[in-house]
């Protein structure tokens, strides 16, 4: 699964462009992080991947195909409200399943191949540690079991490509610490290449080995830093990843 | 609410009834047990059965019509903001018309029978169930659709996964709400025109025969039929939308 932005240009209407003819390829099994400040266009840019929003210019293709709406192997994690209030941890998880299910393997809203009559869900909410919550209502679950439970319905649905919209930033520190340790194992399991927006510099250098950096809109040439020890054990306490973090608190006060 | 708070309740409301007709004492207010005993000689010897079941029949008809009708309307005028543009001008104007004021020129249009009746009642429902499910649909959370979205869902997915749930407790919510005044209209609908429904039976008892305790016994039909309707509601709401009230 590769994505390639050709010459891309977004604008809301009547506002200037966010992107503009942009140019920016991620590789397969790639962990990247979107960095930047309010306003900088990382949720429109997670949007445009997901295939919830358009190129005004240019072209989006994956595995060289232009994006026209949402992909079925793709899979996309909120901040908030992504679950069903209505339904409990365990038919949340199932919802993606069954959503598939709804329509078949028609290749559009589900892969092609097997209609999905199985909605098991019970292996990822063990693996998540949910298991035991499997009949609450989100309302009656923490922040952090709410993602755990997005991620299930996600991972549920063997995804190529994880896009994750600042997921844990509503978390305390040790929650959103943990979270992150479990996204880094569950992507190495799963063989995901994931795209994490998100504004805390931490936690770009936690979780992307390469990061984006966007500045305020219009964003015309990739800021791209390379950092290969992200995700290795200890990374969080070393040295490198503290020159890191000074280093893009600098580099966003120029952009 | 606690059960055993609402049988005392119940039980509070039928001592101050007695003990009001022991001080009024006039055949105008009698006690609340002659009433009891002629209401049951009455459902199973008499026939207030038969009107309590026209006039039951005449709410549930209206409350299938119009959560047939005022969903789907709902839910549409909730999804398309442009439709709801062009629509919520007329919606403002009809919604606060008391819609008991038209039972004269429905009774005109469809005539003494049934429909005129169950068409009162329907249009009380329709304005509450429309307004509320609109407003329900409308404010589901972008992000929630967004997600719901990126699973695959489309239209279709959507409308079943995530419209026609929520829908559900604005339904039942307008359903509790309102049941009440639709058995009120029903009762000033049923005073004109009709020979059949417990609003004809009240009237009938007590201004043609003055036989007040039957008249009573009609009153706590009319009073159980809307209690009836609006636990009914109550117990589908806590059935069907458990996660609205769980801690």
């Amino acid at each position: 699964m590769m994505i390639k932005f050709n010459e891309l240009t977004f604008a809301y209407r009547g506002a200037t462009p966010i992107l503009q003819s942009f140019n920016w390829f991620v590789q397969p099994g790639e962990r990247w992080t979107i960095l930047g400040p309010s306003g900088c266009g990382k949720t429109t840019l997670l949007y445009l991947l997901a295939g919830l929003r358009f190129p005004t210019g240019g072209k989006l293709l994956i595995d060289g195909d232009p994006l026209t709406r949402p992909r079925p192997t793709s899979g996309l994690i909120l901040q908030e409200y992504g679950l069903l209030p209505w339904a409990t941890v365990r038919e949340n998880a199932e919802l993606g399943l069954r959503v598939h299910g709804f329509y078949g393997a028609d290749g559009i809203h589900a892969p092609r191949g097997e209609t999905p009559m199985d909605f098991n869900v019970l292996p990822w909410l063990e693996r998540l540690g949910l298991d035991r919550l499997s009949d609450k209502y989100p309302s009656q679950i923490s922040g952090g079991q709410r993602q755990r439970t997005a991620i299930a319905r996600t991972l549920a649905l063997h995804p190529d490509l994880l896009l994750m919209d600042e997921p844990f930033s509503s978390l305390d520190a040790v929650n959103r610490a943990d979270l992150q340790n479990l996204t880094l194992e569950l992507c190495a399991e799963e063989k995901l290449t994931l795209v994490m927006v998100t504004h805390a510099i931490e936690e770009a250098a936690i979780m992307g080995e390469k990061i984006l950096l966007l500045g305020n809109p219009p964003n015309k040439k990739p800021i791209i830093i390379s950092n290969p020890n992200a995700g290795k054990k200890g990374y969080r306490d070393s040295q490198p990843y503290i020159d890191l973090c000074h280093d893009l608190r600098q580099q966003m006060e120029v952009v | 609410m606690k059960k055993r708070d609402v049988f005392f309740a119940g039980l509070a409301i039928i001592l101050f009834w007695q003990i009001s007709a022991l001080i009024i004492d006039c055949n105008i207010m009698p006690s609340p047990f002659i009433v009891i005993q002629i209401f049951f000689k009455e459902l199973f010897g008499g026939d207030m059965l038969e009107h309590a079941a026209a006039s039951l029949w005449r709410v549930l008809a209206s409350m299938v019509l119009s959560v047939a009708f005022a969903a789907p309307a709902g839910l549409v005028l909730g999804q398309s903001k442009r439709l709801n543009q062009l629509f919520s001008p007329v919606i403002y104007l009809l919604y606060p018309i008391p819609k008991v004021v038209l039972v004269p020129i429905l009774l005109l249009f469809f005539g003494v029978g049934d429909l005129s009746k169950i068409l009162i009642i329907f249009m009380i429902l329709f304005f509450q169930i429309l307004v509320l499910v609109r407003d329900q649909a409308a404010s589901l959370p972008v992000e929630l659709l967004q997600s719901v979205r990126s699973l695959g869902a489309g239209r279709r997915a959507l409308f079943r996964f995530v419209y026609l749930p929520a829908s559900l407790p604005a339904i039942l919510t307008a359903l509790r709400q309102s049941v009440g005044t639709a058995v009120a209209v029903l009762y000033i609908a049923e005073l004109i025109a009709t020979q059949r429904g417990l609003g004809y039976y009240i009237y009938f008892n007590g201004s043609t025969l003055l036989d007040y305790p039957v008249m009573y016994a009609g009153v706590l039909a009319m009073s159980l039929l809307g209690l009836g309707l609006y636990f009914a509601v109550d117990w589908m709401e806590h059935r069907l939308c458990k996660w609205q009230f769980v801690k």
